[in-house]
């Protein structure tokens, strides 16, 4: 098998004198989507930051061939992981327009980047209508959509997308893992995904991993977990 | 007493109100830059913006002309303010608020004191930037060097405006600023970022002290002090986190010390400075965010 896009092993993390992460190992093979599910504090966002570098971490993290567990998260975005972070990111002081320029930060391909913007806009028309409204008056679904649009300025190689039903509308929510898995689908856009939400991370993955206290205490097939007995009592609650 | 108001003098007075408050609005200009980004005011922006026109003064005693060293001031003065943020700044780019003020006050110590060791202390001359010959418009006389300072703020600041609106290293500066966590997900290089704003705001207030220098009889260390107090006011009054705040309020208080003090008596030169502080005493008051500052906007 060749090797996985994203492989993580025995990734610890840490909070000041608090360990949050006890030896995390998990892997998401390119054009994949990979759920991490978990109880509150079980440790999703932080293997989400350790990732993408927003947090002390040590142990081994590759990324399309690179030991990166000990770049800066400059460094990673630019390897082309887009981190969509818990409370969206979007830089609220900025208008539409600019946060998705910013997306693209790191690109140099200005002709590419005018088509990525028009084929992200085709996903979320709304968006090129508000290019020029400041970022921080959208409602609180059309601000993950811009975090999510933004993302994909990027052409992300691997979306990390930190729990993005996280205060929206059951309706909301449901679009946007429609478009997630519509982006998977056509583009074979790679997501690892964290999420509280499981009925709904388990429909849009294909495997996933429950976190427990800092460690993988289960993973699998999304059908297969959906039919373990504790994921059922513990995360879909029937 | 209405027929015999003198116009002239009203609108000679204004524009000299106007070129003061143009070379203040660069520092306060230098100073919102700093706030917003490291979020204090940085009490060493006028001795640095001191230092940079002593560097002026050498290069042209070294025989270069004033606008030659003027621009290689810039240069030098940019440099020397990325160079101040890696080594003083960065250090404490996450210390608390309190911590980052001790450090600019400290540099405000270690900038005059470098500028006091380098250069004695006896007073000096830069020659004008422009010609000191009056400019006849309308009917009324204005000198061209005042006119020249507000050609050269204004400008200054437009360039400044089309460097944060219209590219992008701007955006990926104001980003920097006001959300660092969310633009390092994206890739900017946000400690980098915050080090380009210490040199802008260097090479900004370089500007301001090398047309302050050559409007004075003569100058010494102490030159940007009141410029300074004078920026701040401005700012505070436009709004400290506010460009056009800044810009608008200091040009809005260059006028208005120039003023009181061409007409009100009792007030006179002396008492300008005073006039500055009332104003940020009052702003303080009335409207602490400032004319132009803003309760952010925020729906979640």
């Amino acid at each position: 098998m060749a090797e996985p896009l994203l492989a993580l092993e025995g990734v610890e993390a840490r909070y000041g004198p608090v360990k949050a992460l006890h030896g995390v190992s998990l892997t998401v093979g390119e054009g994949e989507i990979v759920a991490v599910l978990g109880a509150n504090g079980a440790g999703k966002t932080t293997t989400l930051r350790a990732i993408s570098g927003t947090v002390r971490r040590s142990g081994t993290i590759r990324f399309a061939g690179k030991g990166i567990a000990s770049r800066s998260p400059e460094a990673v975005a630019r390897l082309g992981v887009a981190h969509v972070p818990e409370g969206r990111g979007t830089l609220s002081e900025l208008s539409v327009g600019e946060n998705l320029r910013l997306g693209a930060y790191p690109r140099r391909d200005r002709a590419a980047i005018r088509e990525d913007e028009r084929r992200v806009l085709a996903h979320f028309p709304f968006l090129g209508e508000r290019r020029n409204q400041r970022a921080g008056t959208l409602s609180g679904g059309e601000q993950q959509m811009l975090a999510l649009a933004r993302a994909l300025m990027l052409r992300p190689r691997l979306v990390l997308l930190d729990e993005p039903s996280h205060g929206l509308a059951p309706r909301v929510v449901a679009e946007i893992f429609r478009i997630v898995g519509e982006l998977n689908e056509k583009d074979g856009l790679t997501v690892l995904v964290v999420e509280q939400n499981a009925i709904l991370a388990l429909e849009a993955a294909s495997r996933a991993y429950v976190l427990e206290v800092g460690r993988v205490a289960l993973e699998g097939g999304s059908d297969t977990l959906r039919r373990n007995e504790s994921v059922r009592k513990s995360y879909l609650g029937y | 007493m209405i027929l015999a108001f003198d116009w002239t003098q009203l609108a000679q007075q204004t524009v000299i109100g106007l070129s003061n408050g143009g070379l203040w609005a660069l520092l306060a200009l230098a100073l919102v830059l700093i706030y917003r980004s490291t979020g204090v005011v940085n009490f060493a922006q006028g001795e640095m913006a001191m230092f940079s026109t002593f560097v002026a003064w050498s290069l042209i005693h070294h025989g270069l002309s004033y606008w030659e060293a003027f621009f290689l001031t810039l240069v030098i003065s940019f440099a020397g303010g990325v160079a101040l943020e890696r080594v003083a700044i960065r250090p404490v780019e996450r210390a608390p608020v309190l911590t980052v003020v001790i450090v600019t006050l400290g540099l405000f110590f270690l900038v005059d004191g470098a500028a006091r060791w380098f250069w004695s202390s006896e007073t000096r001359t830069l020659p004008n930037a422009f010609s000191t010959r009056p400019i006849n418009v309308a009917g009324v006389a204005f000198s061209i060097q005042d006119l020249g300072n507000i050609a050269v703020s204004l400008g200054v600041v437009a360039l400044l405006f089309v460097l944060f609106q219209f590219t992008k290293l701007g955006l990926a500066l104001r980003a920097a600023a006001v959300n660092p966590e969310e633009s390092r997900l994206l890739g900017i290089r946000v400690s980098w970022m915050l080090a380009l704003g210490w040199g802008l705001a260097a090479a900004m207030g370089a500007v301001s002290g090398m047309l302050t220098a050559p409007a004075l009889a003569s100058f010494d260390q102490n030159l940007m002090q009141p410029v300074l107090l004078y920026a701040f006011a401005g700012a505070v009054l436009g709004g400290i986190a506010s460009p056009l705040g800044a810009v608008v309020g200091t040009l809005l208080l260059g006028v208005f010390v120039n003023l009181i003090g061409t007409y009100v008596n009792w007030i006179g030169t002396d008492l300008r400075l005073p006039v500055a502080l009332a104003v940020i005493l009052g702003v303080l008051l009335v409207r602490p965010a400032g004319l132009f500052g803003r309760a952010s906007v925020r729906r979640v």
